[in-house]
């Protein structure tokens, strides 16, 4: 039972970590469409950001999650500016194949500035754990938890709830009429992208002092926000949400009792068996529009 | 066009010209480590180590009235970069001998190649039976074997109080973690301790609290963890969230202490590890010169005290190819693997010579290496 109980907790901590990354990936990727190779190094980037604030420059650390945050937007910003501008209108083939050349450029950018030595984010909580009767929690997961859980609401509201998240719905549907009814939509592309990376460079800071910080960390991380994103159905929140957690309880329960080897198998396994049984993921309408 | 075509050969006869005049001057020894990816701080420790062999070398006048060069290039933390990496040292290079390449699987996926080119190896770290059992003539490994590695340990196994009754595993699901969890798993039976639960991890995995959460529920007092640093520090810190009460013990050598307290703070507290050299205290090595020379160099060029146990590694296999260059009285792969077999050497880690392992007629060479084993206390390291 003891056990059991352990796992789960792992789960939900886990979870809320993947539900962050998801939700950053279904921004670009179920919203604007654009396939994102970048999204793994912008965790990366959030990671080396909150290693530098806090670990060199000697920071407040919610201060530096903060700066990592928006120093990732402004990078997504920068990239939605520099390469998917120019490219609106070409086809997926083409996006998909600039977006994997700047995720190489930018990974081998990373391990040429801070090389490949894993560094380490000093974390301001106390390492002791949150006991909880027989189970335990670090302070700095249930942090993260609590960060996430508040992003995931904050976003849903954002996106479903106010006259921006219409906007930027309303953008990627239809851009003609969206242009007719007043939508800026350079304005709304650029935003969304840099909202999505500003999560994933969150992200990665926030996990950057619970793991070690090194410049390919972002590759196993990307693979899983896609697969929470198909997962979940795409450009649906609490789709992206549902789908992180449910990733987790695979993982955890698959290395728990069946086989720790192949832990991060479980989950893509799971992936496999929930497309056969629906193609357009859990939480998805059958059509969307596009 | 054609004043192009002849700047173009200009600047290539330019580019050439250095690199065809520098290959009579040197020696040229391929290195193959990982630089980057997931155990990269050890295969960097690994080529520093290395580069001060290159420098005490060629500072003492080289070998053969030459200087030797380095090659040193990056297998990525991947066996398929290692083949590649180790066939361009080869082919383009045209190094007559190689040290690598950090990882068990990364070797055991080189190895083919020693056949294929006949250029021979000297292992520096990798620790799985396998290397030098599977009867590849071509290898050279200065490293002990996971085997050897338990039964030094073994040896060790009274000073543990309170004494060792059951024992659980954590390693790393490759060559390297599940060999090296087989052979303890085997010497701590004979020895009368139970054997609890074995769990493995993927090399890139990070949170492993599934696993820890399972062998917290198997009872064992000890935990043996076979991985690398970066894996071991997540190691430490996880059970430390998960209040983990067993005693955790790591082997393979590459758990860089220092690096650990540095990185995982008061979770490292407690630990014990096994290395194959202890820097901390040199007066405890087989030849103290010896260990005090790679020291001296390693600070002169300003590398990290904390690579000192892994950067042992480069530094007597560097060491080892020389004295066989000089034994063999030149720089070619077949006279330098005859070589091998009568090195007689003075190492950081102890006497390096090579016995027979493997199948006969295409025996490997395996050197009797020795075995320490520290512990973290209160930050500092001690041996216990």
């Amino acid at each position: 039972m003891e056990a059991h109980l352990q796992h789960l907790l792992n789960a939900v901590v886990l979870g809320g970590t993947y539900a962050l990354l998801g939700i950053g990936l279904t921004l670009i990727f179920g919203i604007m469409r654009v396939v994102n190779f970048t999204h793994g190094e912008l965790y990366t980037f959030g990671a080396y950001m909150a290693y530098m604030l806090a670990g060199m420059m000697g920071l407040n650390f919610f201060m530096s999650l903060a700066m990592a945050a928006v120093l990732g937007m402004a990078l997504g910003a920068l990239i939605e500016f520099t390469l998917l501008r120019p490219l609106k209108g070409a086809d997926i083939d083409t996006t998909m194949l600039v977006m994997i050349g700047a995720g190489i450029a930018m990974q081998a950018g990373e391990q040429l500035v801070w090389g490949g030595v894993a560094k380490s984010v000093p974390s301001p909580f106390p390492t002791e754990p949150v006991v909880l009767g027989s189970v335990s929690v670090g302070m700095n997961r249930l942090f993260v938890l609590g960060v996430a859980l508040l992003l995931l609401g904050g976003f849903y509201l954002l996106i479903n709830r106010t006259k921006l998240g219409v906007a930027m719905r309303a953008t990627f549907q239809d851009p003609d009429t969206a242009a007719l009814m007043g939508v800026n939509r350079g304005l709304m592309y650029t935003l969304t992208f840099a909202l999505g990376s500003g999560l994933a460079a969150t992200a990665g800071a926030l996990l950057g002092p619970i793991f070690v910080v090194t410049p390919t960390m972002g590759d196993l991380v990307a693979l899983k926000a896609f697969a929470i994103v198909i997962l979940g159905g795409l450009g649906n929140i609490p789709g992206a949400t549902i789908g992180g957690f449910v990733l987790a309880l695979a993982e955890e329960f698959g290395a728990g009792y069946l086989s720790s080897g192949y832990r991060d198998a479980m989950g893509f396994l799971l992936i496999i068996a929930v497309l056969i049984v629906r193609p357009q993921g859990l939480f998805a309408m059958k059509e969307r529009i596009g | 066009m054609r004043t192009m075509k002849t700047t173009a050969l200009l600047l290539s006869a330019a580019l050439l010209a250095p690199g065809v005049a520098f290959a009579q001057e040197t020696i040229k020894i391929g290195v193959t480590q990982p630089l980057t990816g997931a155990v990269a701080a050890s295969g960097n420790y690994v080529a520093n180590g290395a580069r001060v062999a290159e420098e005490v070398v060629n500072a003492n006048g080289g070998v053969l009235g030459k200087k030797i060069q380095l090659i040193i290039e990056d297998n990525k933390s991947n066996p398929k970069e290692a083949v590649a990496s180790a066939e361009k040292l080869i082919v383009r290079d045209k190094v007559p001998v190689l040290m690598g390449a950090w990882s068990s699987t990364f070797t055991l996926a080189v190895m083919p190649k020693l056949v294929e080119y006949g250029v021979p190896m000297v292992v520096e770290t990798s620790s799985s039976t396998k290397i030098t059992t599977s009867g590849n003539p071509w290898v050279f490994r200065i490293a002990p074997t996971s085997a050897m590695e338990a039964k030094s340990f073994a040896e060790k196994l009274d000073h543990f109080q309170p004494a060792i009754q059951k024992a659980d595993f954590l390693a790393v699901n490759n060559d390297f973690g599940r060999g090296s969890a087989e052979e303890f798993r085997k010497m701590l039976q004979a020895k009368g301790v139970k054997i609890g639960v074995t769990e493995t991890m993927a090399p890139e995995a990070t949170d492993l609290s599934a696993q820890l959460s399972s062998i917290k529920q198997s009872g064992g007092d000890t935990l043996f963890v076979t991985t690398g640093v970066e894996q071991i520090t997540l190691i430490l810190k996880q059970a430390a969230e998960l209040r983990l009460p067993h005693r955790v013990i790591t082997n393979g050598g590459s758990s860089s202490p220092d690096q650990l307290i540095a990185q995982a703070g008061a979770a490292a507290n407690g630990g014990y590890f096994t290395l194959f050299f202890a820097p901390w205290f040199p007066e405890k090595a087989v030849h103290p010169t010896v260990a005090k020379t790679f020291v001296d160099g390693w600070n002169k060029k300003g590398y990290d005290f904390a690579g000192l146990t892994e950067g042992y590694r480069g530094y007597d296999g560097i060491m080892t190819i020389v004295e066989a260059i000089k034994k063999a009285g030149k720089a070619e792969p077949q006279a330098i693997r005859d070589a091998l077999w009568t090195v007689k050497l003075d190492g950081v880690n102890g006497d390096i010579a090579f016995k027979k392992d493997g199948p006969e007629g295409k025996e490997s060479g395996q050197n009797e290496a020795n075995v320490y084993v520290v512990q973290v206390k209160d930050g500092k390291v001690t041996m216990p």
